[in-house]
């Protein structure tokens, strides 16, 4: 069967080691975690992962089976229609042309944040496809240091 | 009035109407054990191992339909425990299992003792929670039982720092459980059913796959019932025997790699599946591809999970195996025609007068399968069998006339060698009427043979038939069919003086060469009331036959091995 790249939201109980839970049914069952990011949801006891993985079709029913097993889950929504968005931050030299990277940064939903003697450092946020171009076409400005957020989304 | 947490265990216990608890002390769980010494509402069994206690509380758990419950300290104490927590967790068996933890300022410093409970343990229960506020005990003592029992049973742990179950609090235990991520659906889903029904009224060769799901459910009357008024044929995993009663018309026999030719036939030719609580273990359906080919699915199952995790379902079902057999009969019995499988029953019964399940007998030596066959005789319906893992097990489960569903008790999803005879002390325990049997190995035995002293202590008599062939039987099979017979390390040739152990524990041992001293030492062993080790000469090369070799399509099976 052919791999599909899958994001899926989590909500779980906002109690000790239900993150550990979650990490370790994927890494005992072999499935695969691209990326996730965990925060709590405001004025509930209840947290949101989004964890954007890979798998066949199979796989991916049975992760979102096996998540739902799991006493302190309480939804698994695998996203269809959804908006998924990434930040990056990624730190430069100020010695590369600032003109420049902020234009590019503004393109992505972004720009600088924070400016030192030596460095620059930049935000964006938008969508996975976007950023993977976007980490491309900094390369020409020799960035020192890019820091990824993860992939969160929410259902349409 | 306060208590303390170690009362609150108690208490708790009492409160879950649990007679027997299992355990083995130490030093974080010693504030428990304390209260125990107090209390009278339970008795406690002091195992000599606290793999055998999880294992006692499992066959306890599996005789009578209870949770079972086992107590043991931290750090080696609970890594004893391991095997059993995993045992259960892969037969879907229900248990509470309270450990004791260092106390909770010591928690992360590499205290004397200390070891993460919880994170072994993770992917080997069904639930677990490590105790850190007094406030929460009640709360998760009655969330453990209600986890343990519901929805697709299995073990619960509950780690207690040393610091809790000291100190005082005010104690209710909740009537209600209110965990608003865990609502287990028991009814199946009516449309679901419906189609379900269409599709076994237009099937010309359905089967019914009856696994362990159907015993947890105690749905067996149900689904016999069910066979029996549409007259669909049925086989049995190694966890469901016993389900539909070997005297059964409809029942070909135990399926899988074990399984009898007409079983496993069934199963290639069939071309509608109606499955009962059995999960496609790969020990029973051989290569995938082949399994079942022709047919179309019906997956009734309490865990979703378990439904299309490893081959296409056409009819899904997520509910309790009962519930949905009782909607299945109310809604087909007046529609079905039985006459329309009659071909299909034919055309199995021929398979099964082509190669029924057999053996050759011997005058010189007593054959494993003759054994079981004669315990049947001479105890069948009245007898709780319990095993270990190896030939004898699958001897077992396939000569022994099982008669209703809990009479049978192993480890089929784990494979744990040793737990047959612990797995005995729980059942004698639960159902102190019958007389219990544990079918092992001379290898199996020794992995919890400590338990002789457990039995006599407390006086529970149960019957150990050693089929001793000198080998770690099985694998030598598969040296011999695989391994051009290099017999490495399954020789177990050197051996203990079985009759002796036993005798040196307070127990009473047999050892037979001719089924004349069988039968006597059986009838004997009955009426004692001391643990019995019978030691049986069997021949040392039989093999457990048909076999599918792993990997291979369920029709190829090996029906003959000649030397
Ligand atoms: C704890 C454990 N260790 C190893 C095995 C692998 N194993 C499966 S069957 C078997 C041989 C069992 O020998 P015995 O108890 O004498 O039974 P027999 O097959 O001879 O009837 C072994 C070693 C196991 N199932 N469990
Ligand atoms: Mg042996």
């Amino acid at each position: 069967m052919e791999n599909i790249r899958r994001v899926i939201s989590v909500i779980v109980m906002n109690e000790s080691s239900v993150l550990a839970r979650v990490t370790a049914l994927f890494a005992g069952r072999g499935y695969n975690i691209n990326s996730l990011t965990v925060a709590p949801i405001p004025d509930s006891n209840f947290s949101h992962i989004t964890i954007s993985t890979k798998g066949d079709k199979r796989t991916i029913e049975q992760i979102t089976k096996q998540l739902h097993k799991l006493i302190p889950v309480l939804k698994v929504t695998e996203h269809d229609e959804m908006v998924e968005k990434e930040m990056v931050l990624v730190k430069f030299s100020a010695n590369e042309s600032l003109a420049d990277i902020s234009a590019l940064c503004g393109a992505y939903n972004g720009g600088i944040v924070n400016v030192g003697p030596d460095i620059v450092i930049t935000m964006v946020a938008d969508e996975p496809v976007r950023i993977k171009h976007y980490l491309e076409a900094i390369k020409r400005f020799s960035p020192v240091e890019v820091v990824r957020g993860g992939v969160v989304a929410i259902e349409r | 009035m306060k208590i303390n947490g170690a009362q609150m265990v108690c208490e708790a216990i009492i409160a879950e109407g649990v007679k027997t608890v299992f355990g083995y002390p130490g030093g974080a769980i010693m504030n428990v054990y304390d209260e125990i010494y107090k209390q009278d509402g339970f008795e406690h069994i002091l195992n000599r191992h606290e793999q055998a206690s999880v294992h006692a509380a499992d066959g306890y758990a599996r005789a009578t339909g209870e949770v079972g419950v086992a107590m043991v300290t931290s750090g080696p104490g609970f890594t004893n425990a391991v095997t059993g927590l995993a045992t259960a967790y892969m037969d879907s068996i229900p248990l509470v299992v309270i450990s004791g933890q260092v106390p909770l300022a010591f928690i992360g410093t590499d205290g004397f003792q200390e070891i993460d409970a919880v994170g072994i343990s993770r992917p080997c229960t069904k639930h677990n929670y490590l105790v850190r506020e007094l406030s929460d005990l009640p709360r998760i003592l009655k969330e453990a039982f209600y986890i343990a029992r519901s929805g697709r049973p299995g073990p619960v742990l509950v780690d207690i720092p040393k610091d809790i179950t000291a100190e005082f609090g005010e104690f209710i235990y909740p009537t209600e459980v209110e965990i608003p991520t865990y609502k287990p659906s028991c009814k199946g889903n009516n449309r679901q059913i419906k189609k379900a029904v269409e599709a076994i009224l237009e099937a010309k060769k359905p089967l019914l796959y009856i696994g362990g799901g159907t015993v947890l459910s105690n749905a067996s009357v149900d689904v016999k019932e069910f066979a029996k008024i549409t007259q669909i044929p049925a086989v049995e995993t190694l966890m469901a025997r016993g389900v539909m009663g070997h005297s059964n018309p409809l029942l070909l026999g135990m399926l899988g790699m074990h399984g009898n030719y007409s079983s496993n036939m069934a199963m290639s030719e069939t071309d509608l599946v109606i499955s009962l609580g059995a999960r496609f273990d790969d020990r029973v359906t051989g290569k995938l591809s082949e399994f079942a080919k022709y047919a179309k699915v019906i997956h009734v199952d309490i865990d979703p999970a378990n439904i299309g995790k490893l081959v296409d379902v056409d009819y899904p079902i997520v509910g309790d195996i009962k519930n949905v057999v009782e909607s299945l009969i109310a809604q087909i019995k007046d529609r079905v025609d039985t006459a329309k499988y009659e071909d299909w029953r034919n055309i199995l019964d021929n398979y099964n007068n082509l190669h029924p399940q057999s053996y050759q007998d011997s005058d010189e030596i007593i054959k494993p399968q003759w054994a079981i066959e004669r315990i049947g005789k001479l105890v069948g319906e009245d007898a709780i069998i319990t095993s270990d893992v190896g030939q004898h097990q699958m001897w077992a489960a396939q000569h022994y006339p099982f008669d209703r569903a809990r009479q049978w008790i192993n480890s089929g999803g784990l494979g744990t060698m040793g737990f047959g005879f612990p797995a005995a002390l729980g059942a004698k325990k639960g159902c102190p009427e019958k007389t219990v049997i544990n079918i092992t190995g001379d290898g199996s035995i020794l992995m919890n043979m400590q338990e002789l002293v457990t039995a006599s202590e407390y006086k529970i008599p149960v019957i150990n038939l050693i089929l001793n062939n000198n080998y770690l039987g099985m694998v030598r099979q598969w040296q011999t069919f695989f391994y051009e017979k290099r017999y490495s390390s399954t020789d177990l040739s050197y051996q203990p003086n079985f009759k002796a152990l036993a005798e040196s524990c307070g127990g009473i041992g047999y050892d037979v060469t001719t089924k004349e001293e069988f039968d006597n030492a059986i009838k004997d062993a009955i009426k004692q009331d001391r643990v019995a080790f019978i030691n049986v000469s069997i021949n040392r090369l039989e093999n457990v036959l048909p076999m599918v070799p792993a990997g291979g399509a369920l029709y190829n099976m090996i029906l003959e091995h000649k030397d």
